[in-house]
């Protein structure tokens, strides 16, 4: 398994999770849905994800895949109180654009 | 007796205290009953003193040390010698005939408790002034009866006129009282005390420069210029006839402005050493005088006419203390506050029986309506012109014979026109007010009434105080009761003197006196009969103001001395603050306050616009934040 992981070189774990997190800003930058936006933040943590366990696994220390452990708990806990928060907000303003929310402004 | 001593002031205060604090509540009665009661227990305890003085000397009585620093040491102390005692006798006699009288004559007003507790709060002040043992009590004293003078001048504030009034005394006396104040601290510079008995008792041993003393004269006296309504700071005394008749009565002409007469009767040592400054303050006295006695010959005001005779006779006491006399001028203090007290009171009863009408030309043919106020009205009159053994008689005489005695024919002369001019006024007054027909309107008339008794009875007692009060000092050689009574009385603190030529007052001979004074009061007779038959007879009118010419317009319009003081002084200030205002305040002050502001805000302005609530700009924000956080760390 971790031969498996070792037939790819590391650059390209690099270049793939810079581009997996390029993917993840971009997305949270620019689109307007909610859903959309909340994917695109997973997108960036799982992009760290990968490039933890791909060190991890090059330098045979085992402290990088627990920290992906501990991502993905936070992570699981963020995407449910976060998707809770839309559908609330969906329920409330038949919507899911993030930019009708300006109730606040002025 | 020395225990009490501290009550006479404390009591008019204690009366202000509960009738400013509580006045509101109580009913009238009770307000009038504790203002004149006050001051009834105090002319008591004032008389109490008189005994004890006459028999044994004066009563010190030092309540405690004020202040001290260094060397320089103040104590709250009073002391009662037989001038004091003097002036405290007619600050509250007369106050409490003007406390009762006032009971009657302001029982209309909302303000009637407002009005007895300044009152009393005047009392006080004077009180403190006339009592004190140094010259800081002096103008503790002399500061408080100024703060009186401008509440009750604008007494009835919502009148704008009447507050400019008000203000106008304050300043102008303002100015006097830097002169005294600079007087002050020149005397402890020089004496190295502010108590009249070390002054006086080091006038010897420190010996000063004999220009230093002249000095510290002009000095106080330019404070007794302002308080005294002397040139050139008098107009303040007419324009404060706007407050209520009483206080005209007792400050702005019985007690306060003698004020200034008695500091330099009170200063004597210092005054018999310099000559030059006795002749500035006769000279002073002389042309205020005859100044004020021609304006008051056209003014058709009854007070205003009252307000000029009080400066011209004011100025009558400078001339006295200027030829040394000041036992005469303290006499004069004491028989123009009973008869001048006696003519606004006077004015005041005829002012409420018109309802409120001043002007002499709608009066006429009072004396039928008004008996009691026609005859007080008459006897004030012939008192201060100088009818034979009324009060003013005596002490006006006395003051001519020592200005013939110390300053010759030529001051003599003057002070007698002024004396003429005064009976001249005084007598037209007293004819076109009372005499001939009624010119004021139909409601007027039926309106007319004699006061109440409360004001009559103050009234016949000043009348009766105008007819007998002569008789104090009268000259040795009229052989009437004891000569020169108060002369002796006054004698350990006051005596008269002639500095200029050697010190001792000349003694004219008898036959002099005599002929003086037959001079005088043939003058005083002839005017009063002239009047009479031009005034009442033949009903000669002032004109209106339309028609006034020439000369009658200059003095009707008092030699447009206010109008020139507004052009020299006022309008200048007033264009000096306008330009202060807009340039130093509006332009530099505001301006850096408000630029300071305003550019705050400008900037803030720039930095709102990244709060702009679009989440993708702090996003935005914060990517290119972290990149060039990450650029400058590992690049």
């Amino acid at each position: 398994m971790l031969d498996v992981v070792k037939t790819i070189p590391i650059d390209y774990y690099v270049y793939l999770s810079s581009l997996l997190f390029c993917i993840g800003v971009f997305g949270v930058l620019i689109r307007r849905n909610a859903i959309v936006v909340l994917m695109c933040v997973e997108l960036m943590l799982n992009a760290v994800n990968l490039l933890l366990a791909a060190f991890s696994t090059y330098l045979s220390d085992a402290q990088g895949q627990i920290m992906v452990f501990f991502i993905m708990v936070v992570a699981a806990a963020e995407a449910a109180a976060g998707l809770g928060i839309l559908v609330m907000i969906f329920r409330n303003t038949k919507s899911t654009d993030i930019y009708s929310l300006d109730n606040l402004r002025n | 007796m020395q225990a009490l001593v501290p009550l006479i002031p404390f009591l008019p205060f204690i009366g202000f205290a509960v009738n400013g604090l509580f006045g509101s509540r109580l009913s009238k009665s009770t307000v009038g009953l504790i203002g004149s009661g006050a001051l009834l227990v105090s002319f008591l305890l004032s008389v109490a003193c008189f005994n004890e003085v006459s028999a044994t000397g004066p009563i010190h009585s030092v309540l405690y040390n004020f202040m001290t620093v260094g060397s320089f040491q103040v104590n709250f102390s009073f002391l009662v010698d037989q001038l004091s005692v003097w002036m405290m006798l007619v600050v509250t006699g007369v106050g409490f005939l003007i406390h009762v009288y006032s009971i009657g004559y302001m029982h209309d007003d909302e303000g009637f408790w407002k009005f007895f507790a300044y009152l009393n709060l005047f009392i006080f002040s004077m009180l403190l002034l006339v009592m004190g043992d140094n010259l800081v009590m002096l103008f503790f004293g002399w500061e408080g009866v100024g703060l009186c003078s401008y509440l009750l001048i604008g007494f009835w504030f919502t009148n704008k006129e009447y507050n400019k009034a008000a203000r106008k005394a304050f300043i102008m006396n303002r100015i006097g009282d830097l002169g005294l104040l600079l007087g002050i601290f020149l005397i402890f510079k020089t004496f190295g005390s502010v108590a009249y008995t070390d002054i006086f008792s080091r006038i010897e041993s420190v010996n000063p420069d004999p220009a230093i003393i002249t000095a510290i004269c002009l000095l106080l006296f330019v404070g007794a210029i302002g308080k005294s309504a002397q040139i050139p700071l008098y107009t303040w005394l007419p324009d404060a006839m706007a407050g209520p008749t009483p206080v005209s009565a007792l400050i702005h002409a019985a007690t306060m402005v003698t004020a200034g007469i008695y500091l330099v009767a009170r200063c004597n040592p210092l005054y018999n050493l310099s000559p030059d400054a006795l002749t500035i303050v006769a000279a002073v006295g002389l042309v205020t005088s005859i100044w004020a006695a021609l304006i008051g010959l056209r003014q058709n005001d009854i007070k205003k006419v009252l307000a000029y005779s009080t400066v011209s006779q004011l100025g009558l006491m400078f001339v006295a203390l200027g030829m040394g006399a000041y036992v005469s001028a303290m006499f004069h203090v004491t028989t123009h506050a009973f008869f001048k007290a006696l003519l606004f009171l006077g004015a005041g009863s005829v002012i409420h029986a018109m309802g409120g009408e001043q002007d002499i030309r709608n009066m006429g043919g009072l004396r039928k309506a008004l008996p009691i106020t026609f005859w007080v009205f008459l006897i004030g009159t012939f008192a201060i012109s100088g009818f034979p053994l009324l009060a003013g008689f005596f002490s006006k005489d006395e003051i001519f014979a020592n200005t013939y005695a110390a300053g010759g024919r030529l001051w003599w002369g003057l002070a007698g026109l002024g004396g003429m001019i005064t009976a001249i006024y005084m007598c037209r007054l007293l004819f076109v007010t009372f005499f001939g027909n009624f010119r004021g309107t139909e409601e007027q008339k039926r309106h007319l009434h004699e006061s109440p008794g409360v004001m009559t009875i103050p009234l016949i007692v000043l009348a009766a105080l105008s007819v007998l009060g002569g008789f104090l000092n009268t000259p040795h050689f009229l052989h009437l009761g004891t000569p020169q009574w108060l002369g002796h009385f006054l004698e350990p603190v006051v005596q008269n003197a002639d500095p200029a030529h050697g010190g001792e007052p000349h003694h004219l001979p008898e036959s002099t006196e005599w002929s003086l004074m037959l001079f005088t009061t043939s003058l005083a007779l002839i005017v009063i009969v002239v009047s009479y038959f031009v005034y009442a007879v033949r009903r000669g009118l002032p004109v209106a103001d339309a028609d006034q010419t020439g000369l009658t317009r200059v003095l009707a319009r008092k030699f447009y001395v206010d109008e020139i003081y507004d052009f020299l002084f006022v309008k200048p200030t007033e264009k000096m603050s306008q330009l202060l205002h807009y340039y130093a305040d509006i332009w530099a002050i505001d301006g850096i306050v408000n630029g300071i502001g305003s550019g705050v805000r400008a900037v803030g302005a720039q930095f709102r616009k990244l709060q702009n609530g679009n989440m993708e700009y702090y996003l935005i924000g914060m990517v290119v934040g972290a990149v060039l956080l990450f650029l400058t760390l590992f690049v």
